[in-house]
């Protein structure tokens, strides 16, 4: 996902700034008449408009189809459901247990005993996979299933006090 | 369809208040720069501050960033509203004096009390500190948000009241009549209509924001009274987006003013500006629950309308006011300057900034990036390559000696230094975000130093370029109070 998002981020910035430079380009010899002018940027600008519409429109109900909130994501996996209680305190995470089997969803059920926290799943590459937030007071209910298995280490991802850096903990994905 | 032609106004200069919110904001705004810097050169691991500093110097940074801006996008609006309505000057002053009073308060508690609850403040943090900083401290730093807060809302009652006496209601100033009716080309110039959305949408983000630190305040000393983490960190999201975002509204008026001068273009109130303005208005007060988004425990609805709200809120932002730059200045025989540079290319870099933006609030997104240095990559792009650009722009123009003046070169160099270095510096924040490198980290893993060196030297080259523009506004600042044509006249046609 973060590299799809890196690129068409890139993407659009570089059309938004073809757009700027060519006008830039292109103000130095004025049309005294403004009005045909305006006209033809109007019917350009309806069409920018509808092309906005057409493209990101169904991307915004498309990208609401997965939502992490529901139980979707763990239905990748197959098996039964491995539980793991997750609490956050300043500057640590309790785990009930840290090891799971790959494959398998697993359910993280996240809260906080102290202050906001974030839980955000890392993989062996340094790359998030998953997070929800640690709240006092709630169970955010966290669904994912490790495909590979291996070392993840979970970091926090919501500024807790002065050792937020360091509350990092590792949970083992075991091979089927 | 009501037609419109450019009418040449006269150039007022600047009211002393305005010089000293715009000479607050440029003081304090290399100050947090340099804040900024020693926090990436520490995770660069070239300085060795501490966790502990880190984090006090990056409670400064942002809460001077955000008071700054507001600071400063208070001035461009007042500077130019007062041309259509009478606004008080007293209360245009008591504002930067509560402010100042508000600052002062944030250092003593930051500095003295060693207070590092973030910015954002999030309950129950700036009451639970683990032993590193007072209750005291934690209520110095929130009273002074109270106070900045309370001058702010002062000002913005100020603005409502005199748009009413001029106005009649909000309804007309933001030119309903003409955008539900017909269009007799007679709506409130774009001025008073930006204006009129953001006195609405910062008296209710205010007085939500100062609701959420009274009852911070409260739980402090009384920990029986009790508040719900999840309502405290909507109310303090609500009113931290909505202030943030309305220093944008607030500074874009610049655009709208300096550049039709510039071109002698109209920038007028039509439908397609007063419909976009008055979905903003919306848009900005409901966008909020985006922030939310990795809190599953919040109301599902709210979440998808914030995923909703924040593709539809771009669309204003591209196809009204960054094209309306565009229309104006294609094939206008501008004379470029630093001004009219500044203000064209603050446009660019608010829309370019709302590319990430967006891209973040779709849910699976944040899934994966939310927290991350992704989110410091799109609001450094549109507030300093757009928000703080348009004061730049500002700051030019009031003190450009005569309209037929050229640039000196170290100016344009500067221009393009600042432009390139601040694309590469956010830039390097948006990769270290794709990079998963989590956000508000005093010290880096080892495999995320990389990033941030190259972030520390553009931050270099961003503070170097900000200090010549912020030198020149301030050796030029006499000049900024009087009246005289700024903008020079564009071609004329060749046949």
């Amino acid at each position: 996902m973060q590299p799809i998002a890196w690129q068409l981020s890139l993407v659009l910035m570089t059309l938004v700034a073809f757009g700027f430079a060519f006008v830039a380009i292109n103000s130095g010899r004025r049309q005294d008449d403004y009005a045909p002018l305006q006209k033809r940027a109007y019917r350009l600008r309806t069409r920018l408009f509808w092309g906005l519409v057409l493209v990101f429109g169904p991307a915004m109900i498309y990208t609401l189809t997965d939502l992490p909130y529901g139980a979707a994501r763990a239905r990748t996996g197959s098996g039964p459901l491995q539980v793991i209680d997750a609490t956050g305190y300043q500057w640590r995470w309790e785990l009930s247990q840290d090891h799971v089997t790959a494959g398998r969803p697993v359910e993280f059920r996240v809260t906080s005993a102290d202050v906001n926290h974030g839980f955000g799943i890392y993989d062996a590459n340094l790359h998030l996979v998953a997070q929800t937030q640690g709240m006092p007071g709630y169970t955010n209910t966290l669904r994912h299933t490790f495909e590979e298995p291996g070392t993840y280490r979970i970091l926090c991802m919501e500024y807790c006090g002065v050792a937020h850096h360091n509350m990092m903990t590792e949970i083992r994905v075991d091979a089927r | 369809m009501a037609t419109y032609a450019y009418e040449h106004r006269p150039d007022h200069g600047a009211k002393a208040g305005v010089l000293a919110y715009l000479a607050t904001s440029a003081a304090v705004l290399l100050l947090m720069m340099v804040f900024g810097l020693l926090m990436r050169l520490e995770q660069a691991q070239w300085i060795s501050i501490g966790a502990d500093r880190f984090y006090q110097l990056m409670t400064l940074h942002g809460a001077g960033m955000v008071g700054i801006a507001a600071i400063a996008g208070a001035s461009v609006m007042w500077h130019f509203l007062r041309q259509y309505v009478d606004l008080s000057s007293r209360i245009f002053i008591a504002n930067l004096v509560l402010f100042l009073a508000g600052v002062v308060m944030i250092l003593a508690s930051v500095l003295l009390g060693r207070f590092h609850g973030a910015w954002t403040f999030l309950f129950p943090l700036p009451g639970k500190s683990m032993g590193m900083w007072s209750a005291d401290a934690a209520a110095l730093f929130m009273g002074g948000l109270l106070v900045i807060g309370v001058g702010f809302l002062l000002l913005h009652l100020d603005v409502a009241r005199a748009i009413v006496a001029r106005y009649g209601n909000f309804a007309r100033a933001l030119g309903w009549p003409q955008l539900f009716g017909h269009d007799d080309g007679k709506a409130p110039p774009p001025t008073v209509v930006a204006s009129a959305m953001v006195t609405i949408v910062n008296v209710i983000g205010l007085v939500v924001g100062a609701s959420i630190l009274t009852m911070m305040l409260v739980n402090l000393y009384v920990p029986g009274f009790d508040i719900d983490p999840l309502l405290a960190k909507g109310m303090i999201y609500f009113f931290g987006h909505v202030f943030i975002n309305a220093t944008i509204y607030m500074a874009v008026i610049a655009v709208y003013e300096i550049l039709p001068r510039y071109t002698q273009r109209p920038w007028k109130s039509n439908k397609v500006f007063l419909a976009s303005w008055t979905a903003s208005t919306l848009m900005v007060l409901f966008i909020f629950p985006h922030h939310l988004l990795m809190d599953f425990a919040f109301p599902k609805w709210m979440l998808i309308m914030g995923h909703i709200i924040g593709y539809l809120n771009t669309v204003p932002i591209l196809v009204v006011t960054g094209y309306g730059a565009l229309m104006i200045v294609y094939r206008s025989g501008i004379r470029w300057d630093m001004a009219s540079k500044l203000l064209f290319l603050s446009l660019f870099g608010w829309a370019a900034g709302a590319m990430p933006a967006f891209i973040d609030g779709t849910i699976t997104v944040n899934y994966v990036m939310h927290n991350t240095l992704w989110v410091p990559g799109h609001f450094h792009t549109y507030l300093l390559l757009g928000m703080v650009t348009m004061v730049f722009g500002f700051m030019y123009y009031l003190g450009k000696p005569d309209h037929e003046t050229d640039d000196r070169p170290i100016d344009r160099i500067a221009f393009w230094l600042f432009t390139s270095s601040v694309l590469g510096f956010t830039l390097s924040f948006l990769y270290s975000g794709k990079e998963s490198v989590a956000r508000r980290y005093a010290a880096h893993l080892p495999e995320w130093v990389p990033y941030d060196r190259i972030a520390s030297v553009f931050a270099v080259l961003v503070i170097a370029s900000a200090l010549l523009f912020v030198g020149r506004f301030f050796a030029r600042i006499g000049l900024a109070r009087h009246d005289y044509q700024r903008a020079p006249l564009a071609r004329a046609a060749t046949a």
